[in-house]
């Protein structure tokens, strides 16, 4: 049963959303996790890949929502030649479906109350001070009283907006993506293969995560400055026609990824802001699943300590801030100046820096070796990743 | 500016690049509100499947 109050209301059931519900409930809040869907987890606009390291603290590997094991990435530059790296750690694609669900009922074995189909309307204020949410559900305009409300309500987000929170991303930190599930196809087993290249996909990268033995999530993301003339669909048609003439396309979606480093402001009195809702998304990669549930186990876990004080100020909730800046958010600042260096990256700088990976024993050759071999003629970027590497591993 | 909606898959992407809080999502659609549109032409250009025009 839905009551008319709770402590938290979490808006969105994504990872970052249930997530956060799990760790405010576990640690004493009363939560109400609401969905506008008809189930968490759809429609999907992802990718799917995450790494075993990323998921593992905070969900039991369970084979129903993994669709395949990942061991190798290979990069792929645009004279054709590529980079096979073993070192990265076990990875896996998902079944988002499954697996948003599950992190939804893993919430509410944790005392969180789920509601679907709840369309969040707009805040509810009294005297300029956040009380609740108003939704609508099966028709009917409701109203669910909080002290908290956190938005995990995806890139489109409007609680922070609500809020007055500035959450627009700029063109150029802004991924305009589209991806095929593409079924009769081959892949290499085991592995997930990335595609660069400025004629290819303009500051973007082609991906390929295989879903089964022959089936794969293949998408693009482009740079939204840089998609004037062409969308990403014009970029990934011609890829597929020349890869998989013959494939089947068994799913067509469409998204944006948020590139930037993040927002000035993901707390204010009242409200917090979490996933991708905050931006808080790999600026180099585009991922964004265990970023949010990291982000989401800090905004879960300071609600609930907001409730036991009974203090609901921005200067309570900026815990929250604090601890996600510790973990990632600082780095986030450094892989965004280094996502700036790729995007003026020539096709004949990635040939070159294909060229040196392959050159390098196949043990060393891991992402962030990468990475120091792309900026290493940028002294000031080194020095900033260097400090980074110190403290922190790329998510 | 102007939806099409036979394209539009209300995937978002135009509500985060809108500088002027312009565009929503709200009951499975996209809304542009044009009188607060200022016409920057941001949403035209980060739609996936270009299904935003100017009228």
């Amino acid at each position: 049963m839905i009551k008319d109050r709770y402590d938290v209301v979490v808006i969105g059931a994504g990872p970052a959303g249930s997530v956060s519900a799990r760790f405010a409930a576990e640690n004493g809040a009363s939560v109400l996790l609401m969905e506008r869907d008809r189930e968490p987890g759809i429609p999907v606009r992802c990718a799917e890949g995450v790494s075993h390291k990323g998921i593992a603290p905070y969900i039991e590997i369970d084979r129903r929502w993994i669709a395949s094991d990942i061991d190798v990435a290979k990069l792929q530059s645009p004279n054709g030649e590529f980079v096979k790296m073993y070192n990265n750690g076990k990875g896996y694609v998902l079944e988002r479906r499954i697996f948003d669900t599950k992190l939804c009922e893993l919430a509410c074995e944790h005392g969180a109350d789920l509601i679907t189909k709840a369309d969040a309307l707009d805040l509810v204020k009294e005297d300029g001070k956040i009380i609740g949410v108003k939704y609508k559900h099966f028709g009917e305009i409701k109203i669910v009283k909080c002290d908290i409300v956190i938005g995990a309500d995806g890139v489109e987000s409007r609680v922070g907006r609500w809020a007055g929170i500035d959450t627009k991303v700029a063109l150029n930190d802004m991924e305009t993506s589209i991806q095929y599930t593409l079924a009769d196809i081959e892949l290499e087993e085991k592995t997930c293969e990335f595609y660069f290249g400025n004629d290819l996909c303009p500051g973007g990268y082609i991906w390929i995560f295989p879903k089964s033995n022959n089936t794969a999530n293949v998408g693009i993301g482009i740079s939204a400055d840089r998609a004037k003339e062409h969308g990403p669909k014009y970029y990934l048609d011609k890829f597929v026609a020349e890869k998989y003439p013959r494939a089947t396309i068994t799913y067509t979606m469409f998204g944006g990824v948020p590139t930037a480093w993040g927002l000035d402001e993901i707390v204010r009195d009242n409200i917090m802001l979490v996933g991708d809702a905050a931006r808080q998304v790999n600026p180099i990669s585009g991922g964004g699943i265990v970023q949010g549930m990291i982000a989401g186990e800090y905004c879960g876990k300071t609600a609930a300590e907001a409730v036991k004080k009974q203090k609901f100020n921005a200067k309570t909730l900026k815990a929250y801030r604090k601890a996600w800046d510790k973990r990632l958010g600082k780095n986030q600042k450094v892989i965004h100046a280094m996502k700036q260096k790729f995007m003026k990256l020539t096709d004949a700088d990635f040939n070159s820096l294909m060229k040196i990976c392959n050159s390098l024993p196949p043990d060393k050759m891991t992402v962030p070796r990468l990475f120091r071999e792309a900026i290493k003629d940028d002294p000031k970027l080194v020095l900033a990743v260097a400090k980074t590497f110190l403290t922190a591993k790329f998510k | 500016m102007k939806i099409n909606r036979d394209l539009c898959d209300v995937c978002g992407t135009c509500v985060a690049v809108c500088p002027v809080d312009a565009i929503i999502v709200a009951e499975f659609a996209v809304t542009i509100d044009n009188e607060k549109c200022i016409k920057c032409g941001n949403c035209v250009i980060a739609c996936p499947i270009k299904a935003i025009s100017e009228e």
